[in-house]
């Protein structure tokens, strides 16, 4: 059968290389730095972009975790030290 | 899906002298005593509330969320990070700069709230199983509801027969009322982890079924 409606066929697609929401959190820092600075974060970490490919929570955070890191009003408070 | 830590994840950050700099005074900041500790603190919640009022922004508008309340969850959120920051600062790895991973504290736990706050003015029961809400879920415009109706009955046969109870409320849950999944975790006693495991599960499940009865063609991984 052809013609599945997209939202279906992204429902039943898993990936057995998706580590989950733990895993995906505890790197996602790491993972939206590399974003930020052009880096294929896919490629050092497939696991977790496989994850946020799948995970709309986790997908939504890293969203808004690079807004924040590439949004340089952000950083123009006071530094430490 | 790969169980929990099953993944060794590689090392592939290394930040600058300057950042690693910066990285260190945070930490042995907010590690000191006193007023030293009390002025990284203050710095550390200006900086989070500037991230959180962003993040309730760009989240606030696709939920239609406006007034003080907005404000109100962005000092909460950076508050209760803070406290979390603080209590894990010597886990800070260095691995980032450490403004990161003091944002990611902040833009979960905006969203915790956010979502807290919006599915409780929803006024949708998580476990209100309408199945005629399921075509609209998979973004399936209403003119094509008729011919879809087939598929969407075997949907709704394969989750009767072949999910377990608890993987059924997560599927009506999460897909037919569209709750979401750290909202779900706190009804149900659960990790987020746990619930999208449990999920992931159900995914599998279900598309083997609907392979099975000839309607999908079987997945390929790229």
């Amino acid at each position: 059968m052809t013609g599945w409606p997209e939202g279906l066929e992204r429902l039943l697609t898993t990936d057995p290389r998706d580590v989950g929401c733990d895993t995906a959190r505890a790197v996602l820092h790491v993972y939206v730095e590399l974003l930020a600075a052009g880096i294929d974060a896919a490629e050092h970490y497939p696991g977790v972009a496989s994850h946020l490919a799948a995970c709309d929570a986790c997908a939504e955070a890293a969203d808004g975790l690079l807004a924040a890191v590439q949004d340089e009003g952000l950083h123009g408070g006071p530094q430490p030290g | 899906m790969k169980s929990e830590g099953s993944e060794s994840l590689p090392q592939v950050r290394v930040v600058s002298p300057e950042v690693a700099r910066e990285n260190r005074a945070w930490v042995d900041d907010l590690s000191s005593n006193g007023d030293r500790r009390e002025f990284a603190s203050r710095r550390l919640y200006e900086v989070l509330l500037r991230a959180a009022r962003a993040e309730v922004g760009r989240r606030a508008a696709r939920l239609r969320l406006v007034g003080p309340e907005v404000d109100d969850i962005a000092h909460q959120a950076a508050a209760d990070a803070l406290l979390a920051i603080c209590g894990k600062v010597e886990t800070f790895r260095g691995d980032c700069k450490f403004t990161t991973w003091a944002y990611k504290f902040v833009i979960f736990d905006v969203a915790a709230k956010v979502n807290r706050h919006f599915w409780q003015r929803s006024g949708v029961a998580f476990d209100d199983d309408d199945w005629d809400r399921l075509p609209a879920r998979l973004g399936i415009e209403p003119e094509a509801h008729a011919e879809s109706r087939e598929l969407m009955q075997a949907v709704h046969r394969a989750v009767d027969e072949n999910l377990t109870a608890k993987q059924r409320i997560v599927f009506v849950a999460l897909v037919l009322n569209g709750m979401p999944t750290d909202v779900l975790a706190d009804q149900l006693g659960a990790t987020q982890n746990a619930i999208y495991k449990m999920m992931f599960d159900a995914r599998r499940k279900l598309r083997t079924a609907l392979v099975d009865a000839g309607y999908l063609a079987e997945q390929q991984i790229a």
